[in-house]
């Protein structure tokens, strides 16, 4: 794929260039392949799935392949899709909203993808030894224990431990960055909503994947080394799996949403040609967002019977969240309200998500009542809730992310037409799929099973929702079509501002040369670059004279570190297989010196980066501008 | 650049913040230090939602005893103190004293882990395997990850204390190597003092 980033090794081969970079930028496009990539994946699940469901008593898949699809679709979509894309914007956007020349710590941020990726990679590869992971994506025991599921437990343990050590170190890179990389003048209440968010979803990260990963280590000890925590006999308790899985698992539904949301608060301002409305209520309703996800997870527990108080507590903290929520959305309305509207692609993805997560927060808010959950428990009416949140919010956000930072990222835009076809298509079909799955849960048709009888007046509204997610399906494969067709006849963006957009980003030259900014911008305003067009000569003012540019060095470290993650993982899950090839302690040890040995490497040998001279520099700026 | 410190009339002050890469591995640190104290508190949690649960095997009462503990703790304690002095030392450019108290701190942890293995050694007989009960299980995680970061940190001493025990000073680049790893003895160190009051105090006081 091409990339818009000026590349200055030309001695270096294309692919190891791309195995060592730390160049956030390059980093971003590798994110946005392997979500992609991801995507699609547990996409085509979904749609095997609805298959399945199309008719009453099918037999398309089995019952344990069914499961194996709902666990793999959950978890995928969650960790390895929806993350990856996320932080392949932030990555991308974020260092070139806050004026800067890269992340704070290049290394760190390639490793976190590394680390990332080869989790990914220990999930997907437990279809080739037994089968997929089919206890759900919440993993409860006793269905994950080692008593009643196989291999690809274990696959999942280990797999998603190592890909949270990515997304951790990733989170720690962009606080850090956005507290002290900002280019001069830009104070945090100037920071566009979309660094906001990032830097939220950040701080999130640090405090949910943690517990994530020390629940993942309690079962991973349960299941390979006889740990007795989830085993009730032994005065272990299943109920602890549950606390520790939602006190992460909750967070993570705002880590998610709440880069979306920041996404869309880019998007509706540039193409409503108005300031954002109420930019200090939205900053402060993200941090309340952010403190109440963490005081909500038991809402996901209301059935287990931990008692009418604790019940009633959450619930009215679930609701709750209802208001900054609320505001945001009238934001975002009167952010529209008397602007320039300009609908394309990625303006029709942004509005059309105002609507959609309504929906979904109103039922959120209907599950949020106790007795009335006990109705709604395990039924399609929760799947229809959050999947209105996660494709009509984030991926709506995502679609809307796409078109919009699209031309700075490879220098062309995406073809109208078609991304106004393939809106039209995924936005029917997705309402098609899930509105119908509301009724579904109503009259009584549980989730997670993987056929229901005939006569029970379910099969119809089932038809419509499958046909539905074939259309949604369309719409991704006109996406699809739609980069490689607009790759080969898109014409070049020559200008550094395609849509006359309002934030530091566009003032950059289109292709962003590696060092992003010659000089490091001075803001002097919230939504900088829209200030310089009309109070200023156009141009971003510099807070510095053109010098020489220090750059990082590139590294393999960061790869081999995760491959050796990936071996040692390996090894961890083939003491619980019954032959193994070969002893799994002389993998897990391989896997050990691997990761520790780079670890090694990379804390001896001092590497102070190089510097780009003054006139090389001057001579990038000639051409790109 | 900005990031270029003059260090023509000696080094500043605090010369693991000097640099902006100095600032940016100092709050860095302090956000993973955030985490690592949740991860250590799910584990905290679950071992008090768990340590009734003895299921016919030893219980904390039987097996804990205050004098060995009291002994691990004062090692570790003392070894944050010299860790601190150490810290003092590079900030007044003093090299040679840094390395020795450094030094030090790493005798002192590797004290600390030996009794914490010869402790492990004594339950192992008393009959409180890893697998024995939820109890021994949660002990022994929460424990032995604390145990896995004090040998994770005394390694990270020793890696420093070869790589620059030849170049004879401190630098921009190596102060803030130093300082993080001190800091991530301190860490252990305070996480240590939750272990001591919540797993052995409130075992044998029967809170």
């Amino acid at each position: 794929m091409a990339t818009a980033t000026a590349s200055m090794n030309n001695n270096k081969s294309v692919l190891w260039d791309w195995l060592t970079t730390v160049d956030h930028k390059k980093l971003a496009v590798l994110y946005l392949i392997a979500g992609t990539l991801f995507f699609v994946k547990a996409g085509v699940m979904a749609l095997f799935m609805r298959i399945q469901l199309m008719s009453a008593e099918n037999d398309f898949l089995t019952g344990q392949t069914f499961n194996e699809f709902i666990t793999m679709h959950g978890t995928i979509m969650l960790f390895l899709a929806a993350t990856p894309l996320i932080f392949a914007f932030m990555n991308f956007v974020i260092p070139l909203q806050i004026g800067a020349r890269d992340v704070a710590f290049p290394f760190v941020n390639a490793l976190g993808f590394w680390i990332f990726f080869f989790g990914g990679l220990l999930v997907s590869v437990s279809w080739f030894f037994g089968g997929a992971p089919d206890a759900g994506w919440t993993a409860y025991v006793p269905l994950s224990s080692g008593e009643y599921a196989d291999l690809g437990l274990d696959f999942y343990v280990l797999g998603l431990q190592i890909s949270g050590i990515g997304t951790l170190v990733s989170a720690i890179n962009f606080i850090v960055t956005i507290i002290n990389m900002r280019a001069p003048g830009m104070t945090m209440m100037r920071m566009p909503l979309f660094c906001w968010t990032g830097l939220v979803t950040s701080i999130l990260i640090v405090f949910a994947f943690t517990p994530l990963a020390a629940g993942l280590a309690l079962l991973m000890l349960d299941r390979i080394f006889g740990g007795q925590f989830f085993v009730p006999d032994s005065g272990g308790n299943a109920v602890l799996w549950q606390h520790i899985f939602w006190i992460f698992g909750h967070p993570e539904v705002y880590i998610l949403v709440l880069p979306a949301f920041g996404i869309i608060s880019e998007v509706i301002p540039a193409f409503s040609k108005k300031r954002l409305f109420g930019y200090t209520a939205m900053v402060f309703a993200t941090l309340i967002i952010a403190f109440l996800s963490f005081m909500v997870w038991v809402h996901h527990m209301f059935t287990v019977g931990i008692g009418p108080i604790t019940n009633s507590v959450f619930a009215i903290a679930t609701m709750a969240i209802g208001i900054p929520t609320g505001i945001k959305i009238f934001n975002w309305l009167f952010t529209m309200w008397g602007g320039k509207l300009t609908f394309n692609t990625a303006m029709l993805c942004a509005s059309s998500f105002v609507p959609t997560f309504v929906l979904g927060g109103v039922t959120g808010v209907m599950l949020a009542m106790v007795p009335i959950d006990y109705l709604y428990h395990d039924t399609y009416f929760v799947v229809a809730h959050f999947h209105y949140i996660v494709v009509g919010g984030i991926v709506l956000g995502l679609l809307a992310g796409t078109y919009y930072w699209y031309p700075k990222m490879f220098g062309h835009k995406l073809n109208e037409k078609l991304g106004i076809l393939m809106f039209w298509l995924f936005y029917i079909g997705f309402h098609l799929t899930f509105f119908i799955q509301h009724i579904l849960g109503l009259i009584g048709m549980p989730r997670r099973v993987f056929t229901y009888l005939d006569g029970q007046g379910m099969e119809t509204m089932n038809l419509v929702s499958t046909i539905g997610a074939f259309l949604m399906g369309a719409g991704v494969v006109v996406l699809v079509i739609n980069i490689v067709y607009s790759a080969f006849t898109s014409e070049r963006v020559a200008v550094r501002d395609p849509w006359d957009a309002r934030t530091l980003e566009w003032s950059t030259t289109t292709p962003v040369p590696e060092y992003n900014f010659a000089q490091t911008p001075q803001v002097r305003s919230l939504d900088p670059w829209f200030y310089e067009k009309i109070h200023g000569d156009g141009l971003m003012k510099s807070a510095e004279p053109m010098d020489e540019i220090h750059m990082p060095n590139g590294s393999i470290l960061p790869f081999m570190i995760g491959l050796g993650l990936f071996i040692w993982g390996f090894g961890m899950i083939m003491l619980n297989m019954e032959n193994p090839i070969m002893p799994p302690a002389i993998v897990i040890g391989v896997g050990f010196v691997v990761t520790f040995g780079s670890m090694l490497v990379r804390s001896i040998k001092e590497d102070h980066g190089y510097h780009i001279p003054l006139d090389k520099v001057k001579k990038i700026e000639k051409e790109v501008s | 650049m900005s990031d270029s410190v003059d260090v023509s009339k000696g080094l500043p002050s605090n010369p693991e913040k000097a640099t902006l890469e100095g600032k940016n591995k100092f709050l860095g640190f302090w956000v993973f230090l955030g985490g690592e104290t949740i991860m250590f508190a799910t584990f905290f949690g679950t071992f008090l939602g768990l340590k009734e649960g003895t299921a016919a095997g030893p219980t904390a009462d039987e097996l804990f005893s205050l004098p060995l503990v009291f002994i691990m703790t004062m090692l570790l304690l003392t070894s944050s103190l010299t860790s601190v002095l150490a810290m003092f030392s590079m900030k007044k450019n003093n090299f040679k004293n840094m390395m020795i108290l450094t030094a030090i701190t790493v005798v002192l942890g590797l004290g600390f882990l030996g009794f914490e293995i010869y402790e492990f050694y004594e339950y192992l007989h008393h009959g409180l395997g890893y697998t024995t009960s939820a109890f021994a299980s949660s002990f022994y995680t929460l424990v032995g990850l604390h145990g896995a970061h004090v040998v994770f940190g005394l390694s990270w001493f020793i890696t420093l204390m070869i790589r620059y025990s030849r170049t004879g000073g401190i630098t921009l680049t190596n102060a803030p190597k130093f300082y993080l790893a001190s800091l991530y003895w301190h860490f252990i160190d305070v996480v240590w003092v939750f272990i001591f009051t919540v797993v052995y105090l409130m075992s044998i006081g029967g809170a």
